[in-house]
């Protein structure tokens, strides 16, 4: 497969939130702030691209039964790396939040995408299906962080858009974009649009 | 009339294929069919001849909520009036200047100056209501190539009713807009939703803006008044905190949504739907008894430190929106339950939840609209199962 092909595909197409409905679990939780979301999709993409071309570069030599074990471990490893540099660098960001970084980990595109891909292609092809599969969350999380600070707070990257009614302004903040359950709409809503503008993603129904 | 018949006729012309006005085709057949009865027979070797279609259902609903409605507008208007009458406040505003304007008063004995303004609060949360949502309902039609169904016409009537009368009216579009998209189109439109449309749309608001849809301040149209309702005065302090006679709770005369406060009116629909049968009751019965059987065991139970507790099965008959959502929203064919035995479980988890959320949740006085929306999720589950019990059943019986 082309690489140009294993990057863009899961944006739109393969979308791993919008059509294998994996991942969704962080979605809700740190998509409150865009700030947040770029620090979590950032955290991700690079995670899922090393951990598959990890997996990947040992995928010959790992004996079937343990490779669950053996995929988790390198996934793990990954992760404290990421939540080491985090805490280093971006502090703040981190102390808000905390477990969810951890949490990437138990992200079901990760593990995912190192037992579909990682364990059957090359690493060059994995890094970049990790990359790939890593913008397509990030895809969906930015559109869904976008709406949730836009409507739930009036600011964008903290920064003040929407003057709020208590500050004195005119916009009135949407308590239900604060709460978890309006990722699941929001993501919901961009499945339809998903669907409407490439029907083959549709399920057959039965 | 056949002159409309024939205006009618010629001016379908341009909205028939090919014509000029294609595209809006939904917009004139929904004016053509709600004048006329269409001249189209079902063909084909099988189907069933009855005399209830849709637009029968749905018209048969409004007419079982007109006793709400009516009673809404007196009452709007009286909480409001004696409100203001009781704390010597004038009543502001353009409701205000069009009521002086046309030569009445503010006086919560008669019975004109009650009705006209409540119906001054009423009419503009319903209208806006009919123009968002019926716009939406619109557009999705003339983009899926389907007639303009008679579905909103109730979810838009139930919908104003369920929400207090100083509700800001752009929150009121709001809330009918994703009532309409989100809780209804998105499944296919009417008949296909999983959830009742009116009340996904007044979840949207009470979770979206709580300060305007609950509290204390809310219930009552006149500026800066803040009145409790019964069940806000029940959670704070039990059956004793209560200064409302339960006469009065049954009839109507308490604060709350406009049009959920008579238990009474609620009756009287409950009796059209039922004799019509468009309502079913075994979802009403079953929610009853789990409301009250539900009641009295919290009741039995007691708690020292939840006021709610001790009130009775009686009381939370009257108090709240009780009535309406037994009556009006639980029944909604489309999203409740559609088996006999399923309809029985399905009221009577909603009459349990509801009481439920009521008494034992302190962040929800009222628990009416997450219990139903919640059974509405589960309502297929239900089905599913009496559908396999029912077939294991028979066939044991064959084996």
């Amino acid at each position: 497969m082309k690489i140009k092909q294993l990057v863009l595909d899961p944006i739109v197409k393969d979308n791993p939130i919008a059509l294998q409905i994996l991942g969704i679990c962080s979605a809700l939780a740190v998509t409150v702030q865009l700030k947040n979301v770029f620090v979590m999709c950032a955290a991700v993409t690079l995670v899922v691209a090393f951990a598959n071309m990890g997996v990947s570069l040992i995928r010959n030599h790992v004996p079937s039964s343990i490779r669950i074990i053996v995929q988790m471990t390198i996934i793990a490893s990954l992760v404290i790396v990421a939540e080491q540099f985090l805490k280093a660098f971006v502090f703040d960001q981190w102390k808000t939040m905390a477990v969810y970084v951890g949490l990437i980990i138990t992200n079901c595109i990760v593990m995912g995408r190192t037992e579909a891909f990682g364990m059957k292609n090359g690493p060059i092809e994995s890094f970049f299906d990790g990359i790939g599969n890593g913008l397509g969350y990030s895809f969906i999380l930015i559109v869904v962080g976008f709406f949730r600070e836009l409507f739930g707070s009036g600011k964008l990257f903290g920064m003040t858009v929407f003057e709020l009614t208590k500050d004195g302004g005119w916009y009135q903040a949407n308590g239900l974009m604060l709460l978890p359950p309006s990722a699941f709409i929001i993501i919901g809503v961009i499945i339809w649009l998903i669907r409407t503008y490439d029907p083959s993603q549709v399920e057959e129904s039965n | 009339m056949s002159a409309l018949r024939s205006f009618l006729d010629k001016q379908g012309e341009m909205f028939h294929k090919g014509g000029k006005l294609e595209k809006l085709y939904p917009l004139y057949e929904a004016l053509d069919t709600f004048a006329y009865t269409p001249g189209i027979k079902a063909t084909g070797n099988t189907h069933v001849r009855d005399s209830i279609d849709l637009k029968r259902t749905m018209i048969s609903v409004v007419f079982a909520l007109t006793p709400a409605i009516l009673f809404c507008l007196y009452n709007t208007g009286y909480q409001a009036n004696a409100a203001m009458a009781a704390n010597g406040m004038e009543a502001i505003g353009w409701r205000a200047d069009i009521i002086r304007m046309i030569g009445l008063g503010f006086d919560p004995g008669n019975f004109i100056h009650n009705f006209v303004y409540g119906a001054l609060w009423f009419f503009p949360v319903f209208l806006v209501t009919q123009i968002a949502g019926g716009t939406c309902e619109v557009i999705f039609s003339i983009i899926r190539k389907h007639e303009v169904n008679e579905g909103f016409l109730v979810t838009g009537m139930l919908y104003p009713l369920t929400l207090p009368p100083t509700i800001p009216l752009w929150q009121v579009a709001v809330g009918i807009i994703f009532g309409v998209v989100i809780g209804k189109e998105i499944f296919g439109g009417t008949g296909k939703n999983i959830f009742n449309p009116a009340l996904t749309g007044r979840a949207f608001l009470f979770f979206a803006y709580p300060a305007q849809i609950s509290g204390d301040a809310v219930w009552t149209a006149v500026d800066g008044y803040t009145g409790a309702t019964m069940l806000g005065q029940a959670a704070a302090g039990g059956m004793d905190a209560i200064t409302y006679s339960w006469n009065d709770a049954f009839i109507g005369l308490v604060p709350g949504s406009m049009g959920e406060t008579s238990t009474l009116m609620c009756l009287l629909g409950a009796g059209f739907l039922i004799m019509t049968g468009i309502g079913n009751w075994r979802i009403m019965l079953s929610m009853l008894l789990g409301m009250v059987g539900m009641s009295f065991f919290l009741n039995t139970i007691g708690s020292e430190t939840n006021p709610m507790f001790a009130v009775t099965p009686e009381w939370h008959l009257v108090m709240g929106s009780f009535a309406f959502a037994c009556v009006f929203m639980a029944t909604d064919p489309v999203s409740a339950s559609m088996t006999n035995t399923g309809r029985l479980v399905y009221g009577a988890l909603i009459g349990v939840l509801g009481v439920l959320i009521r008494v034992v949740n302190p962040a929800y006085p009222e628990g009416w609209m997450l219990a139903i929306l919640f059974m509405n999720s589960m309502a297929p589950l239900i089905d599913y199962f009496v559908v396999e019990r029912n077939i294991k059943r028979r066939m044991a019986r064959y084996v």
